[in-house]
């Protein structure tokens, strides 16, 4: 295997930021892109589309239950509509209508959260979103998703107008590191691996991708050669990458920004156990919430860091037989 | 396709007895669901089905269609029963004995899987508006002159998200919405006024901006009338304050809390079949 040219970091856009350019291209090419929003705009940036299609923006005030069904209404009479909140809100207070109104019927809403995770920073655990992919996950039929850079977030946003169906994206706050080159070509349900290696599989998404990356980079160091994986949809689950990782390299870490409990680690978990049993370690929120903080001392404290995928790594490396 | 089965005042009556028999008849077959709730709002639905709304049976998917909501979703039966009188292929009269049994089209509660031509999927209280709204919004953007219809029960606006639309609704001017309560003072657990009450009515639509009408939801010139100025109002949505019996047609079920939620007897469907000749 060739040595890889070291990851560096280097910060795009943050991923609500590309979901709201990408937004904006959509709207000019599909006129029945319709966009709701609950007094976030400017925040969730479909302030963008707001401006350029104000006949196709719709202001709901802060609604979130009512905005969600307000979105079913709108695709069951023919609209591709995007509904916008904070993840917290939009999946938290809308959940309910996401099931009964949108999952159950299977109607084609897109759902989009901003300010996922605990990256979101100084506004703590109140706005700080770390449940919503289990949540989503929950909803039969949805698809889930959490992309890592700007690149990945705008194709998958497109990739999700041109699905027919529900689907949930979450996307963050803060400017996220650069994983993939401008011309990157990504699919619904269907994993990148970013890095190959033969000793353990990192499983990451959002902005653990590029945590996965840089532990990688350490592991090899160490003599230990890490596949890096992210895997951007949650729901439909890449079995056969998932399969593959496990078979091939007999060791998984899962890295993710969302409570270990719900995400999609456990996810992974099944699929693993349904295929080639391995020993497999965590990395995520514990059974707590966070607090307030600069982005990155939160990373830090409550483990999201390559340091902690590194030190998963030794763990899950240490238990093969 | 303006009105395609227009009817008198009589042919609707005799409509609206079938529909109550049917009710009856398919929730005593069925050995439970909700007739208090569907015989209190056989008229309105009669008028809108029969007389008002712009629809095709034939051809349920027309693009410039009006469509109609049951969010008070418990009451199915008397959604199905007008469905299946009105003619649409995926709602056969002679299948509605099947209601809630497994692989009927006649599920427990609204179901769009098993019925397309529905609007809408219900049975969470609470979201009818916010849908209707969001097909009024839709229309709008495509200048379509569709109008969306959503009954909710009077209990069901409890729910606070039936606010919420209700503030969107009119701060969005969406005045091809139209918003009937069916205010027939029972819910599950007993009368409105005891559980919660709702009142004044009129007045909460009234401030939250709607073009709202009282009326004796059982009085066909009456609906017809206000659905006609709900039709001429612009600027704002309507909301229709529909008073309205629960049970209305069998004595013993009127005013009822019991038949909220309970299925008649065999002897009480013979019973109600014999009021409702």
């Amino acid at each position: 295997m060739p040595a890889r040219t070291k990851f560096e970091i280097k910060l795009g856009a943050a991923t609500r930021e590309a979901f709201g350019r990408a937004l904006v291209e959509l709207g000019r090419e599909n006129k029945d892109v319709v966009v709701c929003d609950a007094d976030l705009s400017k925040s969730t940036m479909t302030a963008y589309f707001a401006k350029e299609f104000p006949e196709r923006f719709i202001s709901l005030g802060i609604a979130e239950a009512n905005m969600c069904a307000v979105g079913a209404g709108l695709a069951l009479a023919g609209k591709i509509p995007f509904v916008s909140s904070f993840s917290a809100f939009a999946m938290n207070k809308g959940f309910e209508q996401l099931r009964c109104c949108v999952a159950y019927p299977h109607v084609n809403l897109k759902v989009v959260g901003t300010h996922s995770g605990i990256s979101i920073g100084e506004d703590g655990p109140s706005q700080m979103s770390i449940e919503e992919i289990g949540l989503a996950c929950s909803l039969a039929g949805f698809v889930v998703m959490a992309p890592a850079d700007e690149v990945s977030t705008k194709a998958l946003v497109k990739a999700a107008a041109a699905h027919m169906g529900p689907v949930f994206i979450r996307t963050g706050r803060p400017k996220a590191p650069i994983v993939y080159s401008a011309d990157h070509k990504f699919e619904i349900g269907k994993a990148v691996q970013v890095a190959d290696g033969k000793d353990v599989t990192i499983i990451a998404s959002g902005l653990l991708v590029a945590q996965a990356l840089l532990a990688a980079d350490t592991l090899e160091g160490e003599g230990i050669s890490a596949r890096v994986i992210d895997l951007h949809t949650a729901k439909p689950l890449d079995r056969e990458a998932i399969a593959k990782a496990a078979s091939e390299t007999h060791a998984i870490v899962v890295a993710e920004e969302h409570l270990v409990d719900t995400g999609l680690g456990v996810r992974v978990a099944q699929v693993v156990a349904e295929s080639r049993p391995c020993p497999m370690e965590f990395v995520g929120i514990q059974d707590t919430y966070a607090e307030t903080g600069q982005p990155d001392e939160l990373m830090e404290k409550y483990g999201l860091m390559a340091r902690d995928i590194v030190a998963a790594v030794r763990k899950a490396v240490a238990r093969k037989s | 396709m303006k009105r395609p089965m227009h009817k008198s005042i009589e042919e609707l009556q005799v409509i609206a007895r079938r529909v109550r028999r049917e009710i009856v008849e398919m929730i005593g077959a069925a050995k439970s669901g909700h007739p208090g709730g569907s015989l209190s709002a056989v008229e309105i639905l009669v008028e809108l089905y029969f007389n008002r709304m712009n629809i095709d049976p034939k051809n349920p998917k027309l693009p410039d269609r009006d469509r109609f909501i049951l969010s008070k979703g418990h009451a199915a039966p008397v959604l199905y029963a007008v469905m299946a009188e009105a003619g649409y292929e995926q709602t056969p009269l002679d299948k509605l004995d099947t209601l809630r049994k497994m692989g009927s089209v006649y599920q427990g509660h609204p179901d769009m899987r098993y019925i397309p031509a529905l609007e809408a999927s219900t049975g969470s209280l609470g979201e009818g508006l916010s849908l209707a709204l969001g097909m009024g919004f839709a229309a709008r953007m495509d200048g379509r002159k569709s109008r969306t219809y959503v009954m909710m029960g009077d209990g069901e606006i409890q729910e606070g998200q039936v606010w919420e639309a209700a503030m969107a609704g009119a701060f969005h001017k969406l005045d091809n919405v139209v918003a009937i309560v069916d205010y027939n003072g029972i819910q599950l657990d007993g009368f409105v006024k005891d559980i919660m009450d709702v009142a004044p009515l009129a007045d909460k639509w009234r401030a939250f901006g709607w073009h709202t009408i009282e009326l004796d939801g059982h009085d066909l010139h009456a609906i017809d009338a206000a659905f006609t100025e709900a039709e001429a109002t612009k600027g704002k949505p309507t909301c229709l304050v529909a008073h309205t019996v629960k049970g209305k047609g069998v004595s013993f079920m009127e005013n009822n809390p019991k038949f909220h939620g309970t299925a008649p007897s065999a002897d009480e469907v013979k019973l109600a079949m014999q009021e409702l000749q």
